[in-house]
């Protein structure tokens, strides 16, 4: 049966651009679309009617956690949370303990990505050595080293220190670099705790304004355009920040920004609670930037969608607000808040979501091997998502190694039927595979002929 | 109601009855026999995380007022100190039974996180929670200003309340802004534009950088503490410059009704935000607030423990006339 293993015809899926099309893989590649293919390889039949197939999802933020904190999250464990939300692909942001500054550390990281076999995984080097914002990182060694880094990012702190950042901007043009900046100008947002406004000020939690987020974003832009370089915004969250992003893209910078599955949801009404599983860097804000961020994905203003998932142990939010940690989990429930917020809003169409979740990403990233249309010869990197079907959000369901979701209890839009990684099965009837256990595989709800 | 966690917790009418069953109650405090056996085998955690005098010694009278069995539980040598987590504290004063605790937390909103989470079951009051709220502070400012000012004897319709000094950081003033205005109160705050939180023109209140243009139509003015830590973070150059602008002295003091109220909630910044002459002068109603404070903490206390219907006083009043 080993040509059965690798080998799937996938009938009844709406592909992107809204045609309904058969998908054949054989051994990791799309072999042929089209209806009513007769099936005479020895695939194994799989019917996805009323579902929709998107390129492989793409995360260019996500936190792993290993080296340092795998009590909350391993390279592993959030793997197969990816799997479970649809995505073949993930980028492990630096902030690990130690931190991905040195080639060593990338090198594991994307080696221990390669033997879970769940999605690849991309690690991101830090800009500065152990994220001090003062010296550079040996951004060329990362660059050549087997995980062929090309993305660097502080995420978790700023890069503040304007010359720093110029000189990072420049640095990584030798090789078709981006520097990834959380923009938070550190001295407006000591010891702040959420969104600065009316909310904050009742609720007595130190307040973190938008323009300490704009200020960053204006200022790189401004340097990304002097020096020629990419820069990329990561998690964008206020409608200041997408006008910043809209003007510079007009201007012709080449600047790229992501947004985050909560940042298009979620409001800071929900500090309202005290309860810290709403507690985020950057902050939730109000209901006027939301709508700014759904109508900057959908113009095109803000490139793609990021995860930011960021797990964490019960004990680091089970206290009170100003104790807890930033974050929350993310892979999981991307696609559904997507669908939910942007496609049944009718703001952004499939191929509108394979771009910001597929091919922008992996264009950004360099991730040469994913973010490729469904076509013929294309690696078989897929998502199938029934996007009518509801789920209720169990945080004792999920496959990361936290539960830090703040969706725990909400009915969400749109069940991931499917992941397809280099044309296996990593996610299908509610089990997860490595596709280095494909032999142990029973596919269930599908002919074997 | 359960817990008193926020001045949003009351109606109007619950406020109202909290102020008059205090009223009631401090005539017990008044008399030879200062104890009633209302809350008799009922245990009150004072959950202190943050240093306090007045508050938590005046709780701790309320309770034993009510002859509630009462424990103290400060951060100072205690398992706070070693770090342990709100939730493992609150699992253990309710595994010693605690029906009450009454905590003071330097964390916005740890009363609330105590209330709805399932550590404990018991009632929870908030004795100041960071720079949110302090409603019991607030409650017993309402009951001195209604004693010494209000035209009727239940609400305070009409009197002009001028709160002044840091608010950004007042849990003090967050309450008292929610429940003056909610007994009817005319409340301006006076700060530097530094020390207003941003939003504030959505409070039920009005808002001034003048000092001196508002007291003169005050009817009570509430000095707020202001810390000296305060200047490093740049939010006023320097003490004289913030005395110069926004302390209550003896000049200022001239300049009120000879029947404004001169309050401040304590610890007082002698010489900062307020002057001797201010703050012992005849106007000075300081040190009833603390004697007020227990009646109110009694009032608090007998209304969410003692299964009292929230707007009725008979029961108050007949288990007093056993009393008296």
């Amino acid at each position: 049966m080993s040509s059965a293993s690798s080998s799937y015809l996938l009938t009844g899926l709406t592909l992107p651009d809204g045609t309904v099309s058969d998908i054949q893989i054989v051994d990791g590649v799309i072999a042929a679309l089209g209806n009513s293919r007769p099936n005479s390889s020895g695939a194994q039949t799989i019917d996805f009617s009323g579902c929709v197939a998107l390129p492989g999802l793409v995360d260019l933020h996500t936190h792993l956690r290993e080296p340092g904190k795998e009590d909350a999250e391993t390279v592993l464990s959030g793997s197969m949370a990816a799997a479970k939300g649809g995505y073949v692909a993930i980028s492990a942001m630096a902030n690990t303990s130690p931190v991905a500054d040195t080639a060593g550390v990338v090198e594991q990281v994307f080696a221990l990505g390669q033997s879970a076999g769940f999605a690849d995984v991309f690690p991101i080097g830090a800009v500065t050595q152990g994220l001090n914002g003062e010296t550079l990182s040996e951004i060329g060694a990362m660059a050549d080293s087997n995980a062929h880094v090309r993305v660097f990012s502080d995420d978790g702190s700023c890069v503040h220190d304007p010359l720093v950042m110029r000189r990072a901007l420049e640095y990584v043009k030798k090789f078709g670099g981006v520097i990834a900046q959380h923009a938070q100008e550190p001295s407006l947002t000591k010891g702040a705790q959420m969104n600065e406004g009316e909310i904050s000020s009742r609720l007595g939690l130190k307040g973190w304004p938008a323009v300490a987020e704009e200020a960053i974003i204006a200022r790189d832009v401004l340097l990304a355009d002097h020096v020629k370089s990419r820069l990329h915004i990561c998690h964008l969250t206020t409608a200041g920040g997408v006008e910043i992003i809209r003007w510079a893209k007009a201007r012709g910078i080449d600047v790229t920004a992501e947004v985050t599955p909560h940042h298009l949801l979620l409001t800071d009404e929900t500090a309202k609670s005290y309860d810290p599983i709403f507690k985020v860097n950057p902050p939730l804000r109000t209901q006027r930037d939301v709508e700014a961020l759904r109508e900057g994905l959908a113009d095109g203003t803000i490139d793609i969608v990021a995860t930011d998932h960021a797990p964490h142990p019960a004990e680091s939010k089970e206290c009170e607000w100003q104790e807890a940690a930033f974050g929350m989990l993310g892979l999981e429930s991307a696609l559904a808040i997507v669908n939910q917020t942007m496609v049944q809003t009718g703001l952004l169409n499939w191929e509108g979501v394979a771009d910001r979740m597929s091919y922008a990403p992996a264009r950004i990233g360099r991730y040469a091997s994913h973010g490729q249309k469904i076509a013929v010869g294309a690696p078989a990197h897929l998502t199938v998502i029934n996007p009518t079907q509801t789920y209720r959000v169990d945080r004792d369901l999920v496959a990361s190694r936290s539960r830090n979701t703040p969706f725990h209890g909400m009915e969400l839009t749109g069940v991931i039927h499917g992941t397809f990684f280099r044309g296996l099965p990593t996610y299908f009837s509610g089990k997860l595979t490595s596709i280095h256990s494909q032999n142990r595989i029973e596919i269930q709800g599908g002919a074997t002929l | 109601m359960k817990h008193l966690l926020s001045i949003n917790d009351l109606s109007k009418a619950q406020a109202i009855a909290i102020l008059d069953t205090a009223q009631e109650l401090a005539r017990v405090s008044d008399g030879p026999m200062k104890k009633l056996p209302t809350l008799r085998g009922r245990t009150i955690v004072n959950l202190f995380a943050e240093d306090s005098t007045r508050t938590r010694i005046s709780f701790e009278a309320a309770a034993k007022r009510l002859s509630a069995d009462v424990i103290n539980f400060s951060a100072k040598g205690s398992s706070i100190s070693k770090g342990e987590s709100l939730k493992d504290t609150a699992q253990t004063l309710q595994a010693m039974g605690a029906d009450a605790v009454i905590i003071r937390h330097g964390a916005s909103g740890a009363a609330q996180r105590l209330a709805d989470s399932k550590w404990m079951s018991g009632a929870v009051i908030n004795a100041g929670d960071g720079t949110h709220e302090h409603p019991s502070q607030a409650l017993l400012d309402a009951f001195t200003i209604r004693k010494h000012l209000a035209k009727s004897a239940q609400d305070l319709n009409g009197i002009k309340v001028v709160i002044v000094g840091d608010v950004l950081h007042s849990r003090v003033a967050r309450s008292n802004v929610l429940l003056l205005a909610k007994l009817g109160a005319d409340v301006t705050l006076v700060a530097p534009p530094t020390l207003l939180p941003v939003g504030v023109e959505s409070w039920p209140c009005k808002v001034s950088y003048d000092f001196d243009s508002a007291l003169v139509e005050a009817d009570a003015v509430m000095m707020l503490r202001i810390q000296l830590e305060r200047m490093s973070e740049l939010f006023f150059p320097n003490a004289r410059e913030y005395s110069r602008y926004f302390g209550l002295n003896g000049d200022r003091v001239k300049l009120l009704k000879p029947t404004t109220l001169v309050m401040h909630p304590g610890p007082m910044n002698r010489g900062l935000e307020i002057t001797a002459d201010a703050a012992d002068g005849a106007r000075s109603v300081i040190v009833e607030q603390v004697s007020n404070g227990v009646s109110v903490r009694m009032a608090i206390l007998y209304m969410l423990l003692a299964g009292a219907p929230e707007d009725d006083l008979a029961g108050v009043n007949k288990e007093m006339g056993a009393m008296l």
